[in-house]
């Protein structure tokens, strides 16, 4: 998929009138972009950033989106590793459906996502009923904002995965197997360090889109502090009740996903093909 | 956000449908098209849809655009700057916001409507709710409004008043604050989530339990000691550039037409 940067990239200033053509286009795009953001920054740069920041509204936000976010991710990776190497590897029919299914939550909007977890999974829903009638009850509980990031972000990583296992020579994986190797050991030494940059990159993504679910959890999991509360809600809330706690959020936000998208992009630099 | 652009979606689509269909009357000079935007509080929704469309009838050539949504959402919107030409608000507390940031002038709201708070719960009642005492149960999953929602602060009220009424223990508050699951944004999520039984029951207004809804709730009254009646502010926008036809609007509502409509919907009148 990656296309090797130094060949494609042309070594030029924009001299000739033609090349305007790409850069004033892709400025208004840039601004686009980059204003709102700036628009935040300044906003939040005031005196009372920390008292915002360290608010009891924002720190229960910032700790249940840390804590949830990151089982969901750890349920991505244990349940969406080896159905990304069923995908790479496999051949079978409804493979095709089965790919579909997997990329349908990244193009639906999270409310859809929210409306239909809850239509399966609330006290009433088509399998939320038999939940209830072992006592378990998902809608209103931490356990549900696990659920509505899970569903968001593992397509994520599964989708990088399955392309990290399947550029792997399969004559390696033979080879391995000749020798002896078990399969346990064929993934800790051979697929997972090939695979390795695929792996992290699809984990990272993850993690992100399960820091910023929205739709699906308001609508699944409600809205309360400490228990269903995560950082979005809260910024979203905070915008009618208080916009300066809603920006610094925001802008704590905005500084942990650029940490994460740097990490990642060090490691996609940092490990040649 | 998502709901009212899809509202304002489906408002367009439908007003452009209706548009298509002939009319009758060609003969006078058809005069400039004009469109008013009107934000009002999601309470408002079913019956500003149908006065909007009354509003239109009486007025060839205006397409009057809503924009329904939490009143402190609106009013935040118009603090921002969002284009508009009335204001409806569920309550005086974000009329008052709109007039600080100087979109509505401070003499021109006034209030229109009435509206009271009631206890809904699913049909089934899976909680066995009879009588206010069993919102404070342990175990009940009670939904409410966010406190920045009008309805949300006048469950509160409601509370409050609740614990200084000697019907109620001291403890009641408290109690019935622990079985809160969620505080939710606007107070059709809160209809919503009763409806579908995933919550024991929840507060709201008395005009939330439209048609649509009815056959699946059952609602317990609040005293009027007890209740918040809530009035609901309206105003054209200061800076408005359809000035004249947003007082007309205004006017239309406070008429007796518009009254029979708001009270068809369950609101009460304001005197």
């Amino acid at each position: 998929m990656r296309l090797r940067r130094s060949s494609i990239h042309r070594i030029v200033t924009p001299n000739s009138q033609s090349d305007w053509l790409f850069v004033l286009p892709g400025l208004l795009l840039v601004l686009l972009l980059g204003l709102p953001l700036l628009a935040l920054f300044l906003r939040a740069a005031n005196p009372d950033f920390l008292n915002y920041a360290t608010s009891e509204t924002a720190l229960a936000a910032l700790k249940l989106s840390l804590v949830t976010s990151l089982i969901s991710l750890a349920i991505s990776l244990l349940i969406g590793t080896p159905l990304a190497y069923i995908l790479a590897r496999w051949e079978f029919s409804g493979r095709a459906a089965l790919e579909l299914l997997i990329d349908l939550p990244v193009v639906l909007p999270p409310s859809v996502a929210g409306l239909a977890l809850l239509i399966a999974f609330g006290r009433r829903g088509l399998f939320g009923s038999w939940l209830s009638a072992l006592g378990i009850q998902l809608p209103f509980t931490t356990a549900a904002v696990v659920i509505a990031q899970t569903f968001v972000s593992a397509p994520l990583f599964v989708r990088s995965a399955r392309i990290g296992f399947a550029a792997i020579d399969p004559q390696l994986e033979e080879a391995a197997h000749v020798e002896g190797a078990t399969q346990v050991q064929m993934f800790t030494q051979v697929m997972f360090p090939l695979a390795g940059r695929a792996l992290i990159s699809g984990a990272i993504l993850a993690w992100t889109r399960a820091l910023g679910e929205f739709g699906a959890t308001i609508l699944f999991a409600g809205n309360l502090e400490g228990v269903t509360q995560t950082m979005p809600l809260a910024i979203y809330l905070g915008f009618e009740r208080n916009l300066d706690v809603a920006v610094v959020l925001s802008v704590v936000l905005v500084l942990v996903s650029l940490i994460l998208l740097g990490v990642m992009r060090k490691l996609d630099e940092s490990q040649p093909r | 956000m998502k709901s009212k652009i899809f509202a304002l979606l489906m408002l367009i689509v439908l007003l452009t449908s209706a548009a298509c269909t002939p009319q009758a009357t060609p003969t006078a000079e058809p005069p400039a098209p004009k469109t008013l935007t009107v934000l009002a509080a999601a309470s408002l929704t079913e019956s500003f849809t149908e006065l909007g469309k009354a509003f239109e009838a009486q007025n060839p050539g205006v397409t009057v655009v809503f924009s329904f949504a939490g009143s402190q959402q609106l009013a935040q919107q118009l603090d921002q700057g969002a284009e508009a030409d009335v204001f409806a608000s569920a309550s005086k507390k974000y009329m008052d916001a709109a007039v600080t940031s100087k979109r509505v002038s401070a003499d021109s709201a006034q209030p229109f409507v009435k509206n009271r708070l009631v206890v809904i719960f699913p049909k089934d009642n899976p909680a066995g709710i009879k009588e206010l005492k069993d919102l404070s149960k342990a175990g009940l999953k009670l939904d409410l409004g966010d406190k920045a929602v009008p309805c949300g602060q006048y469950a509160l009220d409601f509370l409050d008043k609740a614990i200084k009424d000697s019907g109620f223990d001291a403890t009641y508050k408290d109690s019935v604050i622990k079985n809160v699951v969620s505080y939710e944004d606007n107070v059709k999520a809160i209809i919503t989530k009763v409806s579908m039984g995933e919550a024991d029951a929840g507060i709201v207004y008395v005009t939330d339990v439209t048609a649509a809804v009815a056959d699946k709730l059952g609602t317990l009254d609040i005293p009027d000691a007890l209740n918040t009646i809530a009035s609901y502010p309206i105003a054209p926008v200061a800076d408005s550039k359809n000035a004249d036809l947003a007082k007309a609007f205004v006017a239309f509502i406070l008429s007796a037409d518009g009254q029979a409509v708001l009270a068809k919907y369950g609101f009460l009148p304001v005197k």
